[in-house]
């Protein structure tokens, strides 16, 4: 199997991490929708980084702060450019996907969804997009409701008309589900949101892995992901805002450079995005998910995107031989996420059988309980693809099941 | 098949885990707890039926994987006419034995609960281990909030 224009052995040259061996085999590593392996060129921004320009940003008058300041500064550009993005003001760094929802709940959603109101999601999404709508509500006396999935692991669009109701504030539904893969229909979401002028935030953690995503065209109002996810840095993430829209937002946590100034009676709040990155940020973060985004940007969002498709297909194939295995999440859209039960036997007792043959997977309920619930199990086993895997990868992991199978039998 | 894979999925606990022994609820229950596994969302209950600070009944119902189903199996057996503290100095026998290995406790006076040893490899299941047995610890003391193994 090959991708045009794409040579998965030079990709994988670049991620010091995938040659070891664990377990005494080679690492086969299919749990990229958890975290995804850091290039050589990430590392390496992050030690020159440290060793040359470190120094606290927007304050410093010396030479360090300035280079810092700039790197910073030009970190936020490559996300504007990677996103397509208008302004490098709509993107606030923040810890990850996580912290870019609450931010939205605890600004944009305190302000705006008030009693009787409802706040709109979708039952495959995973925890950090349903905990801080369901604080929110909780705290004003807000309705959650909830878009249903059905059996393949779509979205039931014709639900969402009859679901976005006059007393809707928002719309906040993941772009790509960690747990099934699905590719959710978003711009066609986000044009019958803004037809009764509902903001709709996306969550893109798992999208911006697999696909190029421009969120002009997506026309949304909010987009999250996170560094770590992007084979970027842990602790860094970003929130996208339309300008306008973080331009009306009340501030998120109080403290150092969000400010312009501060006496003890009043505050005036910074401008955006610095209004929302209180307190010393993760420069080092910033500058380790730019060295991410360039390295993406060199092997193309476009080639990375065939080859998930193409190993994708494989893998559904490959899967679906083995006696006993059920896929949880079959979109006719997906990306390369492997979500299934084997028979009988416990996802955690398949994760540790396959471990031990070297291969990483995912067990669990992958932080999206009410979606197992959907599809009536605890948990599953979850197998997640990158750019940097191949079809030996999955051979290793059907090899591995038939172990599962032989210790179950 | 690795030895340490076969220490832990011994013939006995994958016996007990398809077949599990008191997997039921206690007719009349005197005691009652439920364990959860917020790692992987398993969900265990056990109930129990004291007749002063003898156990005469226990069952135990919910999901979990092959380590916890038989762990629980295995741990019904064990303390069926115990007493209470009886039943508490075993559990921190049997956690002993999970978390240190079969060299940090005497393994011959744990009976069948011995081939739960296999399970000191495996770091990451040593709470699919003791899930069932945190949550009897619950019920006994008539703890009446859930039990989590975080």
């Amino acid at each position: 199997m090959s991708t045009p224009g794409f040579d998965v052995r030079r990709v994988r040259a670049d991620f010091p991490i995938l040659h070891q061996d664990v377990r005494g085999r080679p690492l086969v590593y299919l749990d990229s929708a958890a975290t995804g392996q850091k290039p050589q060129a990430v590392i390496d921004a992050l030690t020159r980084f440290y060793t040359h320009d470190n120094a606290n940003v927007h304050r410093g008058v010396h030479i360090l702060s300035e280079r810092a300041t700039q790197a910073y500064e030009d970190a936020r550009e490559s996300v504007r450019r990677f996103i397509n993005a208008r302004d490098a003001k709509e993107i606030v760094f923040v810890r990850g996907t996580t912290e870019a929802i609450n931010l939205v709940a605890s600004t944009y959603g305190r302000k705006h969804v008030g009693p009787g109101d409802e706040v709109l999601i979708s039952a495959m999404e995973h925890h950090s997009n349903i905990v801080p709508w369901q604080m929110v509500c909780d705290a004003v006396g807000a309705k959650l409701r909830v878009i249903p999935v059905d059996d393949r692991g779509e979205l039931v669009m014709g639900a969402v008309d009859a679901l976005l109701t006059e007393r809707t504030r928002i719309l906040a539904v993941t772009h790509v589900s960690n747990a099934l893969g699905t590719v959710n229909p978003v711009r066609e979401l986000v044009r019958m949101a803004h037809a009764k002028n509902i903001p709709v935030l996306l969550d893109g953690a798992q999208a911006v892995t697999h696909l190029p995503v421009d969120v002009q065209d997506l026309g949304c109002d909010f987009y999250a992901f996170s560094g770590h996810k992007l084979f970027g840095p842990t602790g860094i993430g970003v929130l996208y805002g339309r300008l306008d829209v973080l331009e009306a937002m009340p501030p998120y946590q109080g403290g150092g450079d969000m400010i312009l100034s501060v006496t003890m009676e009043k505050t005036v709040y910074n401008r955006v995005p610095h209004r929302f990155e209180a307190g010393t940020p993760d420069m080092a973060g910033a500058v380790g998910l730019a060295a991410a985004i360039h390295y993406l940007e060199s092997v193309g969002m476009a080639a990375i995107a065939a080859h998930d498709q193409a190993l994708l297909t494989y893998a559904t194939q490959a899967l679906s031989a083995v006696p006993g295995v059920s896929l949880v999440g079959t979109a006719s859209e997906k990306t390369g996420v492997l979500s299934f039960t084997l028979a009988d036997v416990h996802p955690h007792d398949v994760g540790t059988i396959l471990d031990r043959e070297g291969v990483c997977i995912r067990t669990g309920h992958h932080c999206a309980q009410p979606l197992m619930k959907r599809f009536g199990v605890a948990a599953t086993a979850r197998a997640s693809l990158a750019f940097y895997n191949t079809t030996e990868d999955v051979d290793a992991l059907v090899r591995g099941l038939h172990k599962v199978r032989e210790v179950f039998q | 098949m690795s030895s340490d894979l076969q220490d832990l999925y011994q013939e006995v606990v994958l016996e007990h885990s398809k077949r599990p022994r008191n997997f039921r609820e206690v007719p009349d229950a005197n005691r009652q707890a439920e364990g959860y596994n917020p790692l992987c969302g398993d969900q265990l209950s056990v109930t129990l039926h004291m007749e002063g600070d003898v156990i005469r009944d226990i069952g135990f119902q919910g999901q979990g994987c092959a380590i916890s189903r038989a762990s629980a199996s295995l741990m019904t057996g064990a303390v069926k006419d115990r007493t209470l503290a009886e039943a508490v100095a075993l559990f921190e026998r049997v956690h002993t034995l999970v978390t240190e290995g079969p060299g940090a406790v005497d393994v011959e006076s744990l009976g069948k609960l011995a081939v739960l040893s296999g399970v000191s490899e495996f770091p990451a299941r040593v709470k699919c281990a003791s899930l069932a047995w945190h949550t009897l610890r619950a019920a006994l003391e008539g703890r009446s909030t859930s039990v989590s193994t975080e």
